[in-house]
């Protein structure tokens, strides 16, 4: 195929992740995809490489991309890693330490032993300034000028190559941010400086110091690998433009990163659930869970209607068996997740109550589960998998790691069943049902924390592990419908393909509802609009975005907010009484029932805007199905029956659409196996999506 | 495969379920409570229960006052409903200090939980409500009555109707009475939520009933912690004290450990007797936090159910401060009963040798502010409560440095200052670290912090102390050093009192400097490395880095 062949426009996803750098070219209708190891001494090099890959088997030349759309885990690593530029935090006289006494909690309750996370900025590296804004965005107490400019002084003298900015309060009130700003870029034109009322205007100091604090820190290092990046890509002749997907699951221009570079954390994950979103609307699917399983963990995703569920706070870099609290908070609008230590690479054993425990220390490529037979001698879901039937030792990723069974239910019943008194068979059972249990109970703990009921979704799976699990956990959810799209392997760097240029912005503005005028109200998302339609038009050019705008609400008195849509187009004093209505109905929806008498608050404000998404082609409902069977068939273990059942072996690419496997069944390809238990039956769809049905639905 | 081993995974896949049963239970209830301390501090707990009342699984919330207290609540009810008088759609109620969690502000709720008609076990959880009446949460009264309404163990509903009487005479005996009926209501529906899943996972396995699996789990637990327990030394006893700032004069807390029949004793004997003022404690939340010290080095990972808690057993002496009986005042029991950790945990290093952290700053330093307009005309509109829950610093371990401004035994959080300051006309000028605090030593105790908090102009305000430690400063372990003790006055160089209600004039500054934990190990033992830090991060000054550690920093 070349370009000529197609109207659309040539767009390349890159996505780096830990291990692999996806590279995922859209053409037309086809995505041609490749999967290069990281280079982390120049990750531009793997992206190249990678491109020319995929250019030349799609037999197109690299002057034909039109965009490429990048998103990177370099911004996390750096934070992770401690890899960020010396940098200097300066806030308000009294509150030094807000980075370091946290919460002022213990994320363990019952370890004595517990070590905190080290702050980000080391104590001799804070500074504090005389100046203080009320809590009504007052100034309490004038900004202090002489002693910014004599810590002008010192910061030159030490070095600093950024610099962070937080003030009380300057999520109302930034003037003194940017003033210090001012000051401080007049004496040190070098230095970069964030300030905390841009990062991330949101009440609560530790985390809005800690946003601010985390993108200084990385923003050298990502400000010079994107403008390395991009003069690379044009040296090989790839002068598209070049923009980067960003935690909330929107594209955004590479100097908007550059800035803000804090906001491009998670942004791997995001694309996931953008590629889990696209398939949603080709489906018509209105209520989804994602599920994505790796080596290391899985993340569960809420999708309705379309759209993933976003949050305006996330936590990275958790220290402690990724337990909330370990580690740092971040504020900025993002795609809300649920990531727990369960992935093939997820370690087995017994605790002190003989009760098999998987996870979250994981066997990770090197040296693997035992059943790679490269030094790993501790059990690994994996290795559970290929006891139970469910892997092809033969052919496991395409032929390119030979396993082995013998050492899998040797490490199996050395870790697991010999204190048990059970078999390798029933050692793996065990630990495969364990994991499927802590994914489905993290799964229904976040739709409960959503106010959702999962029995009504649809579950899409992607990720190397997932389709083992997923099945699995859709009988332990109640899911009966579940879908394995195609290019599952590269899901995040296909979901690039697949974001709005879209921007969210947050902002704590704290309202007494019945006290709020509608001016007040419209002022606020006036505010928030204009911001966001900045940073679209940016990348987008001048286009009518597509709105969304959320209050977070709660009675007076209360300490978590919900989410409640807004209308579209400005408020007048009557609308007041339906938004009241609405809050009603959407606590309703959470905790039961609505309670009278109270007064409703209103804490945050979130406007995001997107450009329009054309139409996604939805596929067309299978007409007919015919079932399809193969002569091949295994032993595979089933969970739900707790037996051996003999399952057909199905190769994916054999498969045409209308096609129906009834489970048992094994549906293989090069990255994964897809498990169809006895309780489902498979329908390839017209795209060559595998949709697994529970047979309660089909009988 | 056999059906024996079969059955073993299966059990063990519905344990795991149901600690995620409780979990969600606890969590559907931080998030609808209006009480400061249940939402920002997880002030609750939540668990569930087998037909004999014995607990099966219990929540881990951000108090272990709870611990205890939670598993032995169910057999009250048991003992006072009557099985007879149990029917589907019954919720019942306390806030018995002596049945319940040891102060008439938690409420404790019970749930019967049917199966096709058929009892088959409970649902119970505990939060602290805004308000009980009386004089409100403070250690100001000289007895019980004062102390608000006592709700004895009584139907909440009886077959799905509310008991209408119960909630008018709730309503009319306490403040804020739409959020306290707000909070009761979100335990019964909490209780609804763990029993929907309860029903659910049942389906799922085909259970009709809970008492196979209850035996599964206690024998393993009970098992899990005899193995734990079996290296203490049989028959020996060792003993502890402490010396405390109590209301207006010194209390003494002492224990005495035992170990016998693969149970480990605690005994208060020599402990002061009971105090006039609200800062007594029943036995069951000084059992609660003895037993969670004694847990945590002991068998920290074993989760907490009727077995896993049966070897730790806690006694004392009729009407010592640590057992209060009715009608006792003992609303603010929890800043005595918080020090019972550090109490055990010096009696078990003297008992086992075993290296246990040094004593910390232990009670939080909550401090519940109550804002008033001083123009002579305003009327009760500008008035604000304020609660604000402080940690000061926790004793060193022996491997680690105690941890600066954190809770300790308590598991709460604070509140953002920019948070409280939205509650009502104060400004927080200051919540800094408080340097020199720490306790030195090889390892160095955590250190407090300094709070300075004023009225807005135009206003004044009151505050309830409930501190300690202020003239018994936490000490330290195996050679390491006291921590500073706390210190309550005004920046203008006024005194105040750690107990009992002051006043903050406006134009004037509340400070508070909290305690720093104690040092653990001789102080010459410290790494140079560690004290040239501590001197650059001024944790220390030079001169104490000479001092204490006979270093000096560059």
């Amino acid at each position: 195929m070349t370009k000529d062949a197609t109207q659309n426009p040539v767009r390349v996803g890159v996505d780096i992740g830990g291990t692999f750098t996806d590279i995922a070219l859209e053409l037309g209708d086809s995505i041609v995809s490749t999967k290069v190891l990281t280079n982390y001494s120049a990750p531009e090099q793997a992206i190249l490489d990678g491109i020319h890959e995929v250019v030349q088997k799609a037999g197109i030349s690299v002057s034909d991309i039109d965009m490429v759309i990048h998103g990177t885990t370099l911004a996390t690593n750096a934070l992770i890693e401690r890899r960020g530029a010396s940098t200097a935090f300066i806030t308000t006289e009294g509150f030094r330490d807000v980075l370091e006494m946290r919460t002022e909690n213990r994320f363990e309750q019952y370890d004595l032993n517990i070590v905190l996370p080290k702050p980000l900025i080391p104590r001799p590296d804070r500074f504090t300034i005389n100046e203080r804004i009320s809590a009504k965005g007052e100034v309490l107490k004038p900004l202090d000028e002489k002693q910014v400019e004599a810590l002008a002084d010192v910061i030159a003298e030490r070095g600093f190559e950024s610099i962070a900015i937080g003030f009380m309060h300057s999520y109302l009130n930034g003037s003194h941010e940017a003033r210090v700003r001012d000051i401080l870029q007049a004496r040190l034109p070098e230095v970069s400086i964030s300030i905390s009322s841009e990062v991330s205007p949101q009440m609560r100091e530790y985390e809005r110091f800690n946003t601010v604090c985390a993108n200084a820190y990385v923003r050298p290092v990502i400000e010079s690998y994107l403008s390395r990046l991009v003069v690379r890509l044009k040296e090989e002749g790839i002068d598209c433009p070049v923009f980067m997907i960003h935690s909330g699951g929107g594209i955004i221009s590479v100097q908007n990163a550059a800035e803000f570079p804090v906001r491009l954390m998670e942004s791997g994950p995001a694309g996931g659930a953008m590629f889990a979103a696209d398939i949603a609307e080709r489906f018509s699917l209105d209520n989804v869970v994602s599920f994505d399983m790796g080596g290391t963990t899985a993340k569960i995703c809420l999708i309705e209607d379309g759209r993933p569920k976003t949050a305006k706070t996330f936590e990275v870099d958790r220290s402690y068996r990724f337990k909330k609290g370990s580690g740092m908070p971040i504020s900025i609008p993002v795609i809300e997740m649920v990531e727990i230590g369960a992935g093939g690479g997820s370690l087995a054993g017994i605790d002190s109550m003989n009760q098999i425990r998987v996870g979250p220390e994981s066997a990770a490529s090197e040296p693997g589960p035992a059943c790679y037979q490269r030094g790993g001698l501790r059990p690994a879901v994996t290795d559970a998998d290929l006891v139970l039937g469910r892997l092809d030792a033969d052919n496991f990723a395409g032929g390119a790691i030979q396993l082995s069974t013998d050492a899998s239910s040797t490490a199996l019943v050395k870790e697991v069943g010999q204190h048990l008194s059970l078999d390798a068979v029933s050692s793996a059972y065990g630990v495969s049902e364990v994991v499927d249990e802590n994914m489905a109970n993290a799964a229904r703990a976040h739709a409960v924390e959503n106010g959702k009921a999962l029995e009504t979704f649809t579950m899409i799976a992607f990720g190397g592990a997932a389709p083992v699990h997923a099945a699995r956990l859709c009988e332990k959810l109640g899911v009966e419908r579940l879908m394995i799209p195609k290019s599952a392997g590269v899901g995040s760097a296909v979901g690039f393909l697949k974001a709005p240029f879209g921007y969210e912005v947050v902002k704590s503005a704290f309202m007494r509802l019945e006290n709020t005028s509608a001016a007040q109200i419209n002022e606020t998302l006036d505010e928030l609009s204009s911001a966001a339609a900045a940073v679209i038009n940016e990348g987008a050019g001048d286009i009518s975005p597509v709105w969304e705008r959320r209050a977070f609400m709660r009675y007076a008195g209360q300490g978590w907010e919900i989410p409640v849509d807004l209308q579209d187009g400005a408020y007048s004093e009557q609308d007041k009484a339906q938004l009241a209505e609405q809050f009603a109905a959407t606590y309703t929806r959470f905790f039961g029932r609505p309670i009278e008498g109270l007064p409703i608050e209103i804490v945050s404000w979130t406007v995001k805007a997107s450009s329009p998404m054309p139409e996604v082609e939805k596929v067309p409902s299978l007409a007919d199905s015919k079932v399809v069977t193969s002569p091949i068939a295994r032993q595979v273990f089933d969970s739900a029956l707790a037996k051996f059942v003999d399952a057909q072996i199905v190769e994916r690419d054999t498969l045409s659409a209308g096609a129906r496997v009834i489970g048992p069944a094994v549906v293989v390809e090069r990255e994964t196996s897809t498990i169809v238990p006895t309780s489902f039956d498979v329908f390839v769809q017209n795209d060559g999506s595998l949709l697994l049905q529970s047979k309660n639905l089909t009988a | 495969m056999s059906t024996q081993t079969l059955a073993n995974v299966y059990k063990q896949v519905m344990w795991n379920r149901l600690i995620s049963v409780v979990e969600e239970q606890a969590s559907t209830l931080i998030r609808t409570a209006f009480c400061p301390s249940v939402r920002e501090a997880g002030d609750l707990s939540a668990g569930v229960f087998d037909l004999e009342g014995r607990m099966m699984a219990q929540a881990v919330t951000g108090t272990p006052g709870h611990v205890n207290t939670m598993a032995e609540s169910v057999f009250h009810f048991i003992r006072e409903i009557g099985y007879d008088n149990m029917f589907e759609g019954d919720v019942y109620l306390t806030n018995d200090p002596w049945k319940g969690t040891g102060h008439l502000h938690d409420i404790t709720v019970v749930s019967p939980s049917f199966r096709g008609g058929k009892l088959i076990g409970f649902f119970a959880c505990t939060a602290h409500v805004v308000d009980i009446g009386g004089r409100g949460f403070g250690p100001d009264a000289r007895e019980l009555y004062e102390e608000g309404l006592f709700l004895p163990i009584t139907k909440l509903f009886e077959r799905g109707e509310a008991n209408q009487t119960l909630v008018s005479i709730i309503r009319n005996n306490v403040r804020e009475s739409d959020q306290v009926v707000g909070d009761i209501y979100s335990l019964a529906a909490c209780n609804e939520v763990g029993n929907r899943r309860l029903l659910d996972m049942m389906d799922e396995f085909e259970l009709d009933h809970l008492q196979d699996l209850a035996e599964f789990i206690f024998e393993n637990s009970a098992k899990a912690t005899a193995e734990a327990l079996q290296n203490l030394p049989q028959g020996k006893t060792s003993y502890n004290e402490m010396m405390l700032d109590g209301y207006d004069q010194p209390v003494k807390l002492a224990v005495t450990l035992s170990v016998a029949d693969g149970a480990i004793v605690a005994d208060f004997d020599g402990t002061s007797p009971v105090s006039p003022f609200g800062i007594n404690v029943p036995l069951i939340y000084a059992k609660a936090y003895a037993c969670y010290g004694l847990k945590c080095s002991l068998a920290p990972e074993i989760p907490n159910n009727h077995a896993s808690l049966a070897p730790f057993k806690v006694v004392a002496p009729d009407n010592c401060i640590l057992n209060a009986k009715r009608p006792a005042p003992v609303s603010v029991r929890h800043v005595l009963g918080q020090f019972t950790p550090d109490l055990v945990l010096g009696a078990l290093q003297k008992l086992t040798g075993m290296n246990v952290p040094a004593e910390g700053s232990g009670c939080l330093w909550n401090l519940h502010v109550s804002v008033r307009s001083t123009a002579p005309d305003a009327d009760d509109s500008s008035n604000a409560e304020i609660l604000m829950f402080n940690s000061g610093g926790t004793g060193a371990r022996a491997e680690f440095d105690g941890l600066s401004s954190t809770a300790f035994p308590s598991g709460v959080h604070t509140m953002p200052v920019e948070a409280s300051e939205h509650v009502g006309p104060i400004t927080i000028w200051r919540k800094e670290l408080r340097p020199s605090s720490g306790g030195a030593g090889k390892q160095r105790g955590g250190l407090g912090q300094v709070i300075e908090i004023s009225p807005n102009d135009g206003f004044e305000f009151r505050f309830n102390a409930m501190f300690d430690r202020v003239n018994h400063a936490p000490q330290g372990r195996s050679g390491g050093l006291a921590g500073a003790a706390g210190r309550v006055s005004l920046t203008d160089g006024t005194t105040l009192k750690s107990k009992g209600t002051q006043a903050v004039p406006s134009g004037k500054t509340l400070l508070l400097e909290l305690p720093g934990g104690g040092g653990h190990g001789a102080p010459a033992e410290r790494n140079r490395e560690l004290i040239a830090q501590d001197v650059a991060f001024g944790y220390i000054t030079r001169d104490e880095a000479k001092s204490l550690y006979n270093f000096d920093a560059e």
